[in-house]
């Protein structure tokens, strides 16, 4: 395949991978973005062309090897070309969350050294002027988008075209720059620092080689057969590991196409627009999507709904064995055909699904429910664990043994064991070099033998798959002794529709008590169909009506419980709902929407103090920061309700 | 940073000696003001006070039984809103006048109506002129999607929209005619604090990228105060101020209005 008359056709780095790319298969697109209501193609050819260009513009304003570039916005062609350019060059890209508070993004700057920026737009222009008297090394911000930029006259402030105008002048004086710069890079060079979300401390600057990115995603090819004939929706942040493995490095050595979405509000359109062949979300927005398909099916008419129900009690009894290549009788087989006719294939249509080979979710515990939902309606839809810093690539489930309870076995050279308190330790083609600048925690983190600490507790099976119960250090014991996992119970609240976010409580403490979050879209459909009024989301979740269905949903979760011999003594025992929902910019949550457990508790500390102290009620004052930095306050009268605690029948029996 | 070098231009419309009657009643009365090119004009006033008769009157809807409104230097005679509107003025309304059935991009393409040269024949069958112009005016459609972030609406109907966008929507129609004069009644009424932070963006944006001369109609002091280059206050179909907002943040007719006298 390979045409001797190409120069520099070197394999080993990613950005030489794009020229061979432009080489063998330049016609084919490599990526697309919805632009004025109309997709807008690129080659890998283009690519190639526009990765020089930038590459050369950042050189001419003095961009040089070994320095860091933050790339900051949505998933945009020009932003991941941007990632390419930087490594082209010897550089090493440092995408940052668009949504970082403030602190974190200067945190972030200084300690990458950050002297070159490249932002989508005006917002990200402002946000780093702002913070930029506390960044002493930034001198440079190119944004892509040029609304609202007309009247910026700030000297380090650069269009995206500029930049490209320089590299054009550049690559005329000398056409031979880039093949020279490609050259000089090495397969182990660091090809990306990717920042932890940071859940106890600072974040990490995590260290990926181009040699780990290039062999996880030739592990991922082999394992799921990609082919570049693919095509794949970009829209999570291309901070996170999984953009970058998936977007970015896969898209590079399969060949496949990255799809743009238009803006963050679009994702579900184009997404039925494209169809794309793989995809890969976090359990959230399987679940979002789901919660859509129940509150759209709830309005339905009465006949559609008799035949959604109908024909998902089919899917749920024969979809999964079918999905796992399992013999069915053929009155299921007939059956579940038919349901495929007119509801599953109209369904995977509407979710923009229908062209699915292969989906995956990770990051986070998916309801079994959830799960079974999408593999019985004939979605591959598959877990993966893996984190930052072994590049998403520990374990995968294989097709036709995928399992619900368990995370999946062992990828292609990678190696497990289990270490103290059940933590499970890896070592990975894709594990990290090292945290930027910071032996320390990369000599905590890495045992001798090279293998990483997950900080995650689980096990292996005697079928060799991997099972996640909870982070090690979070696993707790109540005051009687019983085992408690609080992410476990909360995983577990969280599989309700109704129930968005819950924080458990319990490690030290007599019984286990819970505050929870609503989900305001099926709380809210809900409240209309029982014609309840509410003004907002605080009345709502204050509704006593709510406070009741909620108890259901807990009692439920205790009855599941009862039946655990370890986990029977840690049921949920009173429980309230806050008033108003966690959030990542009052530092609840991390950026990837993982609850602060500590943080929490100690904000509401009077609401921890009142659930165990058997009251009935609490007034709680809270500050809330809106998205435009301003700060303001929520007050409310809070309900605390008990739950039925069920005795499990082994305890009665004895 | 907008404050300090944005130029305004010459008068671009100037009413002089309004007076509106309807039978007994004076809607307005002798009301003389100018709008300058590029300027964000606001007209204030508690209800009645006149305010959205005298846009009534900038665009043709209402005839003054006195006075004259100048525009781009000629005096208007008699005029019907569809002339304004060739001229260059367009209007959202103070109760949202959109096409409910019809979806967002439909009904900004209605704001294209004036600038559509083909046959109605060319037209129907898509053909010539008609097909590379319909080309040009979606071109510009989309555009103006993009410019109020609504790409994820394009195609809902209207009516099936939450109030802030339809809101959004109407602005959107009025600037898909590509108006020199952009007359706002109310662009806020019902909004809450983030829509109406959005709106605002909005208004300032396109007084902005497209130089565009606005006169809107608000009730939300802060808004007011925030967007405009300057005021004029109506109270019982008088003019009782005129100035910059800080003019008439000191103002003490316009104070004694909104608040009331004590004895």
């Amino acid at each position: 395949m390979l045409d001797s008359s190409i120069p520099n056709l070197r394999e080993d780095t990613l950005s030489s991978l794009i020229f061979k790319n432009a080489a063998v298969r330049g016609t084919k697109t490599a990526i697309r973005e919805k632009d004025l209501g109309i997709w807008q193609s690129w080659s890998w050819a283009n690519v190639a062309e526009e990765v020089k260009l930038l590459a050369g513009g950042l050189a001419a304003k003095g961009y040089v090897r070994g320095k860091n570039l933050a790339i900051i916005g949505d998933n945009r062609p020009r932003l991941y070309w941007s990632f390419a350019a930087s490594q082209s060059l010897g550089g090493v890209p440092v995408p940052l969350y668009q949504d970082a508070i403030a602190d974190e993004m200067i945190y972030v700057f200084n300690d990458a050294e950050i002297e070159f920026a490249i932002v989508e737009d005006q917002e990200q222009v402002d946000k780093l002027l702002e913070i930029m008297p506390q960044c002493d090394k930034l001198r440079c911000i190119i944004y892509d988008d040029p609304r609202g930029m007309r009247h910026y006259d700030h000297p380090a402030v650069m269009a995206y075209e500029d930049v490209r105008e320089l590299g054009s002048k550049i690559l005329n004086e000398q056409p031979n720059f880039i093949d020279d710069e490609l050259s000089k890079c090495h397969t182990d060079d660091v090809s990306v620092i990717l920042y932890t979300s940071g859940t106890t401390s600072k974040p990490k600057g995590v260290c990926l080689t181009h040699k780990s990115c290039i062999e996880v995603a030739k592990g991922d090819m082999g394992f799921d057969n990609y082919t570049d004939e693919g095509e794949i929706l970009s829209y999570l942040p291309m901070a996170w590991v999984g953009d970058h493995l998936f977007s970015y490095a896969q898209s590079i050595v399969t060949g496949f196409t990255v799809n743009c979405p238009e803006s963050s509000e679009t994702v579900m359109i184009d997404m039925r627009e494209i169809g794309p062949t793989y995809y890969f979300a976090p359990p959230r927005v399987f679940e979002n999507l789901l919660t859509q398909v129940t509150i759209r099916m709830e309005d339905a008419s009465r006949f559609k709904k008799w035949l959604y129900e109908a024909f998902m009690k089919v899917a749920r009894r024969t979809g999964l064995d079918i999905m796992d290549g399992k013999k069915v009788s053929l009155k299921n087989k007939l059956l579940y055909g038919l349901g495929n006719m007119f509801v599953y294939g109209p369904l995977r249509n509407n979710l923009g699904m229908s062209h699915i080979k292969v989906a995956y979710t990770g990051g986070a515990a998916i309801g079994p429910d959830l799960y079974s939902f999408y593999r019985s309606i004939g979605i591959n839809l598959k877990q993966l664990y893996g984190q930052t810093e072994t590049l998403a690539y520990v374990c995968k489930q294989p097709n036709g043994n995928a399992r619900i309870d368990s995370v999946g076995t062992p990828m292609p050279g990678v190696d497990i064991k289990v270490g103290d308190k059940g933590e499970i330790l890896v070592k990975s083609p894709g594990l990290l070099k090292e945290y930027y600048k910071n032996p320390e925690a990369t000599k905590e983190s890495i045992t001798p033998e090279g293998f990483f600490k997950t900080g995650d507790a689980g096990f292996i099976d005697q079928d060799g798959h991997l099972k996640i119960i909870d982070r090690a250090k979070d696993v707790g014991v109540l005051n009687d002794g019983t085992m408690f996992a609080p992410q476990f119970l909360e995983n577990k609240l969280k599989f309700f529709p109704f129930i968005k976010e819950a924080v458990c409580f319990g490690d030290g403490r007599d019984a286990v008590c819970a505050f929870i979050n609503i989900e305001m879209d099926a709380v809210g459909n809900w409240a209309e169909r029982q014609g309840l009024g509410y003004s907002g989301y605080v009345d709502l979740a204050g509704k006593s009506e709510v406070y009741a269905l909620l108890q259901d949903c807990i009692e439920q979760v205790n009855q599941d419980l009862a039946n655990e011999d370890t986990l029977s003594g840690s049921q949920i025992k009173r429980f309230l709902i806050l008033h108003k929902e966690l959030d990542a910019d009052d530092d609840e949550l991390t950026r990837t929407r993982k609850v602060r457990r500590d943080f929490v508790a100690q904000k509401y500390e009077v609401l921890v103090k009142a659930l165990y102290e058997g009251s009935n009620a609490c007034f709680i004052e809270t500050q809330v920061k809106f998205e435009d930095g301003r700060t303001g306050t929520i007050s409310a009268d809070l309900a605390i309700s008990d739950v039925k605690m069920i005795h499990s029948t082994q305890n009665l029996a004895a | 940073m907008n404050e300090t070098d944005r130029k305004l231009g010459p008068t671009i419309l100037k009413a002089e000696n309004i007076s509106l009657a309807f039978g007994g009643v004076k809607a307005l009365t002798d009301i003389s003001f100018e709008v300058k090119e590029h300027e964000i004009l606001a007209i204030i006033g508690p209800n009645g006070a006149g305010k959205s008769s005298m846009l009534n009157v900038i665009n043709g809807v209402y005839h003054p039984n006195a006075g004259s409104v100048t525009y781009k230097g000629n005096v208007r005679q008699r005029m019907k809103p569809h002339e304004a509107a060739t001229q260059g003025i367009a209007r959202t309304f103070q109760n949202i006048a959109l096409f409910k059935g019809m979806s967002v991009l439909d009904n900004i393409m209605t704001g294209r109506t004036l600038k559509m040269n083909a046959g109605f024949l060319a037209q129907c069958l898509y053909v010539g002129r008609a097909r590379n112009e319909e080309i040009e005016h979606r071109k510009k459609v989309e555009e103006i999607i993009d410019f109020l972030q609504i790409q994820s609406i394009r195609k809902t109907p209207v009516g099936r929209l939450p109030y802030g966008l339809q809101k959004r929507v109407e602005l959107g129609r009025a600037l898909a005619a590509e108006p020199t004069l952009l007359l706002l009644d109310e662009p806020m009424a019902g909004m809450n604090i983030e829509e109406k932070e959005d709106m605002s963006r909005f208004i300032l944006d396109v007084n902005d990228e497209f130089g565009t001369t606005i006169v809107l109609i608000e009730h939300d002091m802060g808004v007011v105060m925030d967007l405009s280059d300057r005021i004029v206050v109506l109270d019982y179909g008088k003019k009782i101020g005129d100035g910059t907002p800080s003019d008439i943040r000191n103002n003490k007719a316009v104070i004694d209005a909104y608040l009331g006298v004590s004895d």
